[in-house]
C-alpha cells in the first residue's frame, strides 16, 4: 500500500509558493513601468506554471526553438526552467505603446499578494500537522 | 528569492518618479524665468523612462533613459517695461503650462504611491514568509 501521496503537500506548497513570488515579481516590473512608452505588459499562465513546477516537466519548453544566432528570434522570452513569459492583451492601450494598464496591474498585484499569503497559511498547517505528527501528544 | 527582487523592482520604481517628480518641481519653479545663465528663457525638461532588465531575472525595474529639454519656444508676451524686453517690448517666456505641470505632478505622485504600495504589499509578504513553521 502506498502511504505517501502521489503530490507532497510540502512540496506541492513550496511549488505555489515560488510561483506566486515569480509572478510578483514578474507583476511588479509591470507596475513599475506603467509611465514606460512602448512596454508590454508581462504575465505567466499560473496554472500551466504549477503544474510544471510541481510535475517538473516543463511543458511549454519541451521542444524549444533553437536559437543559433544573435538576430534569431526567441520565443516566450523566459529563462530557461522558468514559465514562459506571455503577453498581456491589452484593454486600452497607451498611445505611446504602453500597455500597462494600472488598474488591471493592481488588481492582478492584489490577488496575487492574497493567493500568496493563502499559499503560506497552507504551508504552515502543513508543518504543524507534521510538527504534530512527529510529536505524537495531543495536547 | 524572488520577492527580494520585487523590493528591487519598486525601488527603481521609486526613483524614477522622484526624479520625474524633480523635474517637474523645476520647471514649476521656473514658470517666470525668463532669461537662463545663457540669457535664453528657461525650457522645461521632461524625463524619458525605459525598462531597467535586472541580470538574471525576468523582472524589469526601470530607469530614466534620459531628461530631455522642450524646444518648443514659449509664448510672447508684450511687457515694456522689462529688462529683457526687446525693441517692440516683447520677451519671451517660458514654455511651461502650469494646468499641464500640475496635471503630470498629479500622475507622478500617484505613481510614486504605487511603488511605496507594492513595496508595502512585499514587506507583508516577505515578514510572513519569515514567520513560516513558526506555529
Amino acid at each position: 500500500m502506498n502511504i505517501v501521496p502521489e503530490f507532497d503537500p510540502l512540496h506541492f506548497s513550496e511549488a505555489a509558493l515560488k510561483m506566486r513570488s515569480y509572478r510578483q515579481q514578474i507583476l511588479a516590473s509591470n507596475l513599475a513601468n506603467v509611465d514606460t512608452p512602448g512596454y508590454k505588459s508581462r504575465d505567466i499562465m499560473f496554472s500551466q506554471a504549477l503544474r510544471e513546477q510541481v510535475e517538473g516537466v516543463a511543458y511549454s519548453n519541451a521542444l524549444p526553438l533553437s536559437a543559433t544566432d544573435g538576430r534569431h528570434y526567441r520565443i516566450g522570452g523566459g529563462l530557461p526552467g522558468a514559465p514562459a513569459l506571455l503577453y498581456r492583451m491589452p484593454m486600452q492601450p497607451a498611445l505611446d505603446g504602453n500597455t500597462a494598464d494600472v488598474e488591471t496591474e493592481r488588481v492582478h498585484f492584489a490577488d496575487n499578494a492574497v493567493r500568496t499569503e493563502a499559499a503560506m497559511t497552507l504551508l504552515n498547517s502543513v508543518i504543524s500537522s507534521r510538527k504534530l505528527a512527529l510529536s505524537g501528544n495531543n495536547s | 528569492m524572488s520577492l527580494m527582487r520585487s523590493f528591487q523592482v519598486a525601488s527603481t520604481g521609486l526613483s524614477s518618479q522622484s526624479l520625474r517628480l524633480n523635474a517637474i518641481a523645476s520647471n514649476l519653479a521656473n514658470a517666470e524665468a525668463v532669461s537662463g545663465p545663457d540669457g535664453q528663457p528657461y525650457k522645461p525638461r521632461h524625463v524619458v523612462f525605459r525598462p531597467a532588465p535586472i541580470i538574471g531575472e525576468v523582472a524589469a525595474g526601470v530607469e530614466v533613459a534620459a531628461v530631455v529639454e522642450d524646444p518648443r519656444p514659449g509664448p510672447l508676451v508684450y511687457k515694456p517695461g522689462h529688462p529683457s524686453a526687446d525693441a517692440n517690448g516683447y520677451i519671451r517666456m517660458p514654455n511651461v503650462n502650469p494646468v499641464e505641470v500640475m496635471v503630470d505632478m498629479i500622475s507622478a505622485s500617484r505613481s510614486y504611491q504605487m511603488n511605496v504600495e507594492m513595496l508595502n504589499t512585499s514587506k507583508q509578504l516577505m515578514l510572513k514568509l519569515l514567520d513560516l513553521g513558526r506555529v
